[in-house]
This record gives structure tokens, sequence and C-alpha cells, in this order.
């Protein structure tokens, strides 16, 4: 059952993944990115890794995504030129690089034979939502805290940034 | 191990199913005679002028990166809320702490006026050009 | 409660940028806010001072240390912050930035450094420099209208997070190669494998990055450039000692005993081309903020080489080196923010300074005290604090590398004194009127200057100083 699981959202992820690049319209390729984000979400959760799979829905699929939309709508971005119209040296060095990338994934995975590992109980135990709950307020609480400080930075300083000058008649300026 | 998340694999089984349905009713069913003025994006509406890739106001920027800020707070209450029951007081106040420095965060988001669209009190609007 | 007692800079800090910001929100006047800012950060400047003669430990489950190293962090960082914000008055008013949410965001990037300054994990290392260097992006970007704002403010952030990314993979690797974050478990099972290496290297590249330190220190000159003078000043100082202090800390806490080397000789090697490349290039400034952005990329280097020497000794000159850049650069920057308050922004040219020195002696004879100990003069603290970096680089046996700084402290004299020549001895084209400084403009400089003749005699006097301080820190 899971080896069938697996195999669905393998392909699927990396049949979204070649979609995504291949795409000629930036707005479908962003929402193949997203079923491609979904399908990883799935192959977490295979691996036990609930809080994982909940992450990467909830930030990547969701929030991420809007912002690369949003982007995409706002960039003037209207040629979209193929690939391979025009041969540059980059292209050669960018297509030689993913060999090479793709040969050590290749060699890092090559003793691996199943298709998954063996989710061992421990494994299981650490990944559930639960288990991050029992050290995330209390072991790492400086960090939490830490965190609010962060983004509450972030927003106050993207508003600082965004804001034009405001004279005293109210006008912008 | 796979059972538990039967239900959700059942709800987005019927999720396809039913959109593939509805999509394929509306097609076959409903009559399609296609003209020019049902073809524009607005029907009854104004023609669009130019192209919808062209400068914005800053605002809708903050609005999006408020969405992730605020997006990433549910991130960090979504364990807490499933085991604050077992950890006691001390977990609470640390949401609570967490959520009130955020909260001073958006009392002063509101108070700028960055969600107030108004466009007599906008004052962050971008330079036209 | 132990634990916010330990953190407890950091935690007033958090609370009054906090308030701050919500007074800001209900228009309350940025006189206000100003004061409220001078007042949080001498509290907090108090109970660090009165924490470094304290114990200290570790809070918050291993994630922070305080006392001792962390301590005299906080107050290095107070002090650069609090002489930073005292001056910036006068000068933010001139720009329209006399602002509550301005002063807000030095206060939350001030609870980023004192994070960082104590960080003993490398969860709080990174949301502690995180926060530092997001509130700084802001800050670098502040005056909007100048080509010079918008392009301090993009290159930092867009580097910086280019620089994090790498961090962030290190602080990965690392974890990867030993199953734990926090630097003294780090330390315990660390073991020179290929990913605690790689991870190693990548942590170096973030924090070199943050430092400026020379191969990646192009950033630097153009966002001290584009920031407000004053704001230049905290960036130059107080950012950087905390991000030295997490540098001192790591390095003291996280390496196994047996694997400084290999840390230290890459460590070398940057603070070699470091002072080199930082002084010949400030030899060639006619601006005088880049002048001083160069001179602090120098600066970077030859706290580089206490570093590099990587013994207790080394640390402690660090940290004393800290203390005295931050005393002298703020001096600097103030008495640059000065002149430029009175004749417009792009008043940092050197030529525009002839002869300005006699106009307003006390800002001129202030600057060149600044100067002088930043060249590295003997009665002034910048002599003393090169002292101890060299000699204890000598006593580990890095004679090469002393020697080269050294050399490049001397070449250092050429641009700093320039400065001064303009100041007394050239005559000025134009007439200028310069307008009184401030009661509380010209005490804060004047009380720099005293803390920089002050400690450049200490070491002299009979009773035990400063330096016996920090070095009893690591002598447990």
């Amino acid at each position: 059952m899971e080896t069938y699981a697996f195999v669905l959202l393998a392909v699927l992820a990396i049949a979204t993944a070649l979609g995504m690049i291949l795409n000629k319209n930036t707005v479908n390729s962003a929402l193949l990115l997203v079923l491609n984000l979904v399908s990883i979400a799935g192959v977490y959760l295979l691996l036990q890794a609930q809080f994982l799979a909940l992450i990467q829905i909830l930030v990547y699929a969701g929030a991420i995504m809007v912002l690369f939309l949003f982007v995409i709508m706002l960039l003037n971005v209207d040629e979209e030129e193929s690939l391979f119209d025009k041969f540059r040296i980059k292209y050669l060095v960018a297509f030689l690089l993913g060999v090479v990338i793709f040969g050590q994934i290749l060699y890092s995975l090559g003793g691996v034979t199943d298709m998954l590992p063996e989710v061992s109980s421990e494994m299981v135990q650490i990944g559930t939502v639960e288990a991050i709950a029992e050290v995330f307020y209390t072991d790492y609480l400086f960090a939490f805290e830490m965190t609010a400080i962060l983004l509450t930075a972030a927003v106050v300083g993207a508003l600082l940034i965004a804001q034009y000058k405001v004279k005293d008649s109210g006008e912008t300026e | 191990m796979l059972e538990q998340y039967m239900p959700i694999i059942v709800l987005l089984g019927v999720a396809l199913v039913l959109a593939i349905i509805l999509m394929s009713l509306s097609r076959i069913v409903g009559p399609f005679r296609p003209n020019k003025t049902k073809l524009n994006p607005y029907e009854s509406g104004m023609d669009p002028v130019g192209q919808a890739r062209d400068r914005y106001s800053i605002a809708f920027y903050l609005v999006a990166m408020e969405f992730i800020v605020f997006d990433l707070e549910v991130v960090f209450i979504y364990p807490w809320a499933v085991a604050f029951m077992q950890h006691g007081v001390g977990t609470f106040f640390a949401m609570v702490v967490f959520i009130v420095i955020l909260f001073i965060g958006l009392i002063y988001t509101l108070k700028k006026g960055t969600l107030d669209w108004d466009m007599k009190n906008i004052k962050f609007e971008a330079t036209k050009n | 409660m132990h634990d916010i007692i330990a953190f407890l800079p950091g935690v007033i800090i958090a609370v009054v940028g906090l308030i701050a910001l919500l007074m800001e929100a209900y228009k309350k006047s940025a006189d206000q806010i100003y004061g409220l800012t001078i007042a949080g950060i001498l509290a907090a400047l108090g109970v660090a001072i009165a924490a470094l003669f304290g114990d200290s430990g570790t809070a918050f489950t291993g994630m922070i240390v305080y006392g001792g190293v962390a301590s005299f962090g906080a107050v290095v960082i107070l002090l650069g912050s609090l002489f930073s914000v005292v001056v910036s008055r006068d000068y933010l008013m001139e720009i329209d930035l006399h602002r509550g949410d301005v002063y807000s965001m030095i206060l939350l990037s001030i609870v980023g450094m004192l994070a960082l300054a104590s960080a003993n994990d490398l969860i709080s290392f990174f949301l502690g420099l995180e926060t530092m260097s997001i509130c700084l992006y802001v800050i670098a970007g502040l005056i909007k209208d100048k080509k010079t704002g918008a392009e301090a403010a993009l290159k930092y952030f867009l580097l910086g997070a280019f620089a994090t990314g790498f961090l962030l993979y290190g602080i990965a690797l690392i974890y990867g190669a030993t199953g734990h974050t926090n630097l003294t478990e780090i330390a315990a099972v660390a073991e020179p494998t290929l990913m605690f290496m790689g991870g190693s290297a990548l942590l170096l590249v973030g924090i070199f990055f943050k430092i400026g330190a020379v191969p990646f220190h192009m950033w630097t000159p153009d966002v001290y450039q584009g920031t407000p003078t004053t704001l230049t000043a905290f960036m130059a100082t107080a950012a950087k000692s905390a991000t030295f202090v997490a540098f001192v800390l790591i390095m003291s806490r996280m390496l196994p005993e047996s694997d400084t080397d290999i840390w230290t000789n890459v460590i070398q090697v940057v603070a070699i081309l470091t002072m080199v490349v930082g002084n010949l290039i400030a030899l060639a400034q006619d601006n005088v903020k880049r002048m001083l952005a160069y001179s602090s990329i120098a600066h970077a280097g030859y706290l580089l080489v206490g570093l590099a020497a990587g013994t207790p000794e080394g640390f402690t000159g660090v940290l004393y080196y800290l203390f005295a850049y931050t005393v002298m650069n703020v001096g600097a920057f103030s008495v640059i923010a000065y002149y430029e308050r009175n004749k417009g922004l792009d008043f940092t040219e050197i030529e525009s300074y002839a002869g300005l020195g006699f106009k307003f002696p006390l800002m001129g004879v202030l600057l060149s005290i600044f100067l002088f100990s930043l060249v590295g003069i003997p009665p002034f603290v910048g002599f003393v604090g090169k002292y101890y970096v060299f000699a204890a680089a000598i006593n580990a046996g890095l004679i090469p590398l002393a020697i080269i700084g050294v050399l490049a402290s001397a070449a250092s004299a050429y641009y700093y004194l320039r400065v001064m020549v303009y100041l007394f001895f050239k005559d000025s084209h134009k007439e200028y009127s310069l307008k009184p400084a401030s009661l509380l403009f010209s005490s804060a400089v004047v009380l720099m200057a005293a803390l920089t003749l002050y400690y450049g005699i200490e070491p002299v006097l009979p009773f035990s100083g400063l330096i016996e301080l920090i070095s009893s820190y690591y002598s447990l």
C-alpha cells in the first residue's frame, strides 16, 4: 500500500516538476509547482513526518506560492522565450552542473535498494506534531520568542521602507 | 499506518471526482455558442485596457507580506494547540507572549493605515510614472 | 525567572522597543520615544555592567550563556548603541528621520544583537543574527529620496540574504554531522569529518560576510555611505561587535580542542587579506564616509588577527579591541554627522573639510582624537587594543601575521592624518559658519573622547583595569 502511494506521489512530483520548467506560461508553472509541493508533502507523510508535511502545505504551497503568483503578476515578464532559442555558454555550464548534481544524487542513492526506508518507531515518535510541541515551547522557548521579535521587526521594517514621507497637510509626497 | 489518513484521501478523491463531474456536465449539458462579446474577460464591463502587468501600489505588496508573517504565526500556534493541555501554564504563557509581540506589530500596522484602502488615506501610493 | 534575569538586558530592550512601537502607533511625539529609548538602553546597560561582575552560566535550557564574555559583549553593544542614539537626534531631525519607528527599529535590532552576543546554540545564533540583519537592512534604506540610500538597502539585503543562505546551510551540515545545535554538545562529539568541515566552512562564509572580511566585503562601502551617518556608526560598531562576540563564543565553545587549527588557518589568510585590502583601498578614498567604511574593514582584519591566535589571550584581545573600536568609531562618525548636518548630506568629500578645524575647534580637536586613536597612536585606546591583539598573535607564534598587521596599521596613518591635514592646514575656499552643536550632542562626544583617552592611559595606572576583568573570564 505504501509502495503504491509512494510511486503515485513520486511520479506526480516528477511530472509536475518537469511540467513546471517546460511550461511557457508562468502562471501555469506556478500552479504546477503547487501540485509538486503538495505531492512532496505526501512523501513526507509516508515518512511519518506529519509536522513537516503540514508546514510544507501551509507555508510553501500556501504563503510562498501566493507571493510567487503575486510577483509573476506584478513583474513585467511577458517575453517568455524558450530556453533553447539562444545558445549561450552559461546554459552549457548550467547543464553540466545539473548533470554533476544528478550524478551525486544517484551515487548517494546507489546503495539503497528499497523504495521506502523502514520507518522505525523512534522516527515515528519524533515526527509527530505532539513530539515537536513538547520541546518547542520548553527547550526552545528562547528561539520561539526570538522568532516573534524577528517577525515583528520584519513587519515594521517593511512598513518603514514602504512609507513615503507624509507632509503635514496629509498629502503624499 | 496509512489508515489514519484515509479520511483525507477520501476527501481529496471526492473533491477531484466532483470537479471532473461538474466541469464535464456543464460542457455536455449546457449549450456552447461562443461569440466575441461572450469571450471578453468582462462580459458586461469595460474593455480591458493595456496589460495587467503594470506598476502596482505598494499596498498590495505589504498585504502579501503580512499574509506570510501571520501565516507563519499559524505554523507556530498549530503544534501548541495540539499539546498545550499537557504542558501546563508555562507553555500557555509562552504563547501569550508570542502573540502579544506579534499583536503589537499588527496594531502598528493598523494605526499606520496599511490595511486602510480608502484612497484619501493611503500613504503608500507609489509615485506615478 | 532565572532565565529572564539571565537575559535581562535583552528583555528590557525588547519591552522598550515594543512600547516605542505602540507609542509611535498612537502618535506620541518623537522626542518622547527618543527619551524612552535612551532610558531603556541606559537601564539595560546598567544591568549588563552589574552582570559583568556576577556569575556566569547557561540559561533557557542551554540556548544562551550569560555573564562573562556575553555580558561584556552586551556592555559593548549597548555602549555603542547608546552613543549612536544620543548623537542621532539632531542629525536625524535634519533629514526628517527623527521618528519613533526608526528608534524602535534600532531597539529591535539591539535585541537581536544581544541574543547574538550570548548565543550558545546555533539556533539562537541564527535568530539573533537575522533579527539584527533585518533591522539593519531597513536602517540602511532609510534615506529614500537619494539613490545611495536605495542602493545601500538593496545591496545589503540581497547580499545579506545570500550570505544567510550559506550560513543556514552550514548550520544544517553541522547539525547533520553531529546531531546537535548546542555549541558545547557539538564540541563534545565533533570530529573533523568532511561534513563537519564543510559545515564549518559555510558557517565561516556567513560570519565573514556579516563582519565584512575581505573576500566578502563588497557591500560595506556602499552600505555605509548610503546609511544616515549616525546610524552607520551604530551599524559599524554595535552590529560588528555582536557578530564578533558570537564568533568568539563559537570558536571558544563549539570547536573541539584538537580542531581549532583548521579554523585558525583560514582566519589567518582572511585576516591578512582584510588588513591589506582594507587599508590599501582606504588610501585612495576621497569621501570621508567611504574612507571610514574601508577603515572598518581594516579594523575587522585586526580583530581577526586576535581570533586567528585562537588562544584565550587572543579572545581577550578581541573583546578589548571591540570596546576600543566602538568608542572611537562612534566618536568619529558623530563628528562627521555634525559637519554633515550643517552642510547637507553630500558634505562628506574630503576637500570640503578644508579649514573646518578652526571654525569650531572643539569638534575639530575631538575628531583628531578619534582619528589618532583609530591609527593606533600611544596615548589613546586604539593603541592599547592593537597592542593586546598583536601581542596575542605573537605569543601564539603567528609572527608574520603580526608583522603584516603592524605594517598595514602604519599605512593607515596616511588616510586618517590626511583628514586632519585638511581640517587644520588647508585654507577653505568658501566661508562657512557652523551651527553650534547641542549640549547633549557635545557632551556625548566629549564623553567618548574622554573614554578614548582614559582607557588609553589605564594600563599604566596602578589599579587593575579592564583587561584583567576580561581575561578573568577565561581563567576559570
